[in-house]
């Protein structure tokens, strides 16, 4: 068996969790357990490569209790990347509002904080500030996984 | 014929169900996590998930009928009457009279049926994808199921559960014939098949094209999805009771046991179920899924498995003395 031996040889491959966050960004509902849904406003992919590696064994955002899933309507949290552009506004806003109470939204990277790169462009709407409530921001052009994951540890407080 | 012991002993396998179902899925996604090199969140999380979900808003969607709002309930209720009729604990429960393998794939039937019609209901396009697919598993599944039930139901002369769980933990050879052997690999199969696990449907899948139990609730919010959830693993926990005691049926009560033969019966299938769902999860890490249009041949091949295991029972037995 190749695999078995691989997953014998390589062990654990989860780097050890950060110190413990304070609790500080999003409803008391939401602690411990957290489901993401993300949504591309606009983005360049430069953020949805990071998202992944949050995901992946090596930073395994999943021990604090996050997950991504498949739908808005199972979703606690909705991670927003990218400027929002003029045919994503209605998709973004619809997404929020399919998303149930109490809900997080999570702008990742420069572009979904402030337009960073993209600003004054002609298909440009604005930041997601500018077309939904943000309830938490992760700043960076993109921002690294341990980056994204230290505010996702914020509303779980895990 | 309704004895103190058998009510205890129902009451004890309902309970350790209801609480134990998401702990086992939680401990599995463990077990998974371990071997992929992650961390993982630890097997409480399915029940944090569910504590969550109780406090978040009911979305009714726009065009959704009662279908949609009592298909949870009524999945739910099947799997806790399949829970207190399924030997696990005791065979001297006081369901025990409809306790029978026909009665058991019905009940089960009637929960898929009432899911499959509310990804109907909501009228999108990957509700009802969702619902032909696990409507085309299950016209594969069901037969399987009732027939590797018959091989087992030949020994002891009876199609009742608890009377083959009796039966053989009485005469332990009954194990070893090949017609067991063959049947264990059928409802293995069709357990797998069933319950949504790998290779015929991934339960951590985010592309909608390629689900199967996922694609029906795409719709349910908070209270509702939770139920829906709780009631998806107290069927992977059933079933996986009913499959390790039809073949291991050590440790279970007897009928008229007492506290401590109640205690031994719930341990002893905590332990069986909790090992067998390390071997489930530990063979996934292995496993791709299978495309949509293998599966058949798969659940064909076990219903082929079924079918040799009750022509061998047949023949081994002889006629009823």
């Amino acid at each position: 068996m190749g695999l078995f031996s691989l997953i014998r040889r390589v062990g654990r491959v989860a780097e050890p969790a950060p110190p413990h966050p304070a609790a500080s960004a999003g409803p008391a509902a939401l602690r411990g357990s957290l489901q993401l849904r993300h949504v591309d406003a606009g983005s360049c992919n430069g953020c949805e490569i990071e998202i992944g590696g949050c995901f992946s064994p090596v930073y395994d955002a999943e021990r604090y209790g996050t997950r991504l899933v498949a739908s808005p309507r199972h979703a606690d949290g909705l991670l927003v990347t990218g400027v929002v552009t003029r045919n994503m506004e209605r998709a973004l806003r619809d997404t929020v509002a399919a998303t149930p109470e109490p809900r997080v939204v999570i702008a990742v990277g420069d572009c979904a904080r402030n337009q960073g790169e993209f600003a004054g462009g002609y298909g440009v709407v604005g930041a997601v500030g500018d077309v939904v409530d943000v309830d938490a921001e992760v700043a960076g052009c993109p921002p690294t996984p341990t980056e994204i994951i230290a505010v996702l540890r914020q509303v779980t407080g895990r | 014929m309704l004895s103190v012991s058998g009510v205890a002993g129902m009451v004890t396998q309902v309970v350790g169900v209801a609480a134990g179902a998401p702990l086992l899925v939680g401990w599995m996604r463990q077990v998974r996590a371990r071997l992929e090199g992650r961390a993982g969140p630890g097997p409480a999380q399915p029940w944090r998930d569910l504590r969550k979900q109780l406090h978040k808003q009911n979305i009714t969607p726009d065009g959704t009928t009662v279908v949609f709002a009592a298909a949870p309930v009524v999945l739910a209720g099947t799997s806790l009457v399949i829970a207190a009729i399924v030997p696990g604990v005791t065979t001297g429960s006081p369901l025990d009279r409809v306790g029978d393998l026909f009665a058991v794939v019905g009940v089960l039937l009637l929960g898929t049926v009432a899911l499959a019609l509310a990804g109907l209901d909501t009228g999108t396009a990957f509700g009802g994808m969702g619902a032909s697919r696990v409507v085309t598993i299950a016209a594969l599944v069901e037969p399987t199921i009732l027939v590797a039930g018959v091989a087992l139901s030949v020994p002891a002369h009876s199609s009742n559960l608890g009377r083959i769980v009796a039966t053989t933990a009485a005469d332990p050879g009954l194990v070893a014939s090949p017609a067991a052997a063959l049947a264990f690999a059928a409802l293995a199969v069709v357990v797998v098949a069933e319950t949504g696990r790998l290779p015929v449907d991934n339960p951590a899948t985010h592309l909608e094209l390629t689900m199967v139990h996922e694609a029906m609730i795409l719709e349910y919010t908070g209270p509702r999805l939770a139920l829906i959830e709780w009631a998806a693993a107290m069927r992977l926990t059933v079933l996986l009771t009913l499959l390790v005691n039809l073949f291991v049926p050590w440790g279970v009560a007897g009928a008229g046991a007492g506290p401590a033969g109640l205690l031994v019966g719930l341990g002893a299938v905590a332990f069986k179920v909790a090992a067998l769902g390390t071997a489930l999860a530990a063979a996934e890490v292995f496993l791709a899924k299978l495309r949509l249009f293998r599966v058949p041949e798969l659940l064909a091949g076990s219903f082929l498995l079924g079918l040799l295991a009750a022509t061998t029972s047949y023949f081994l037995t002889g006629p009823a003395g």
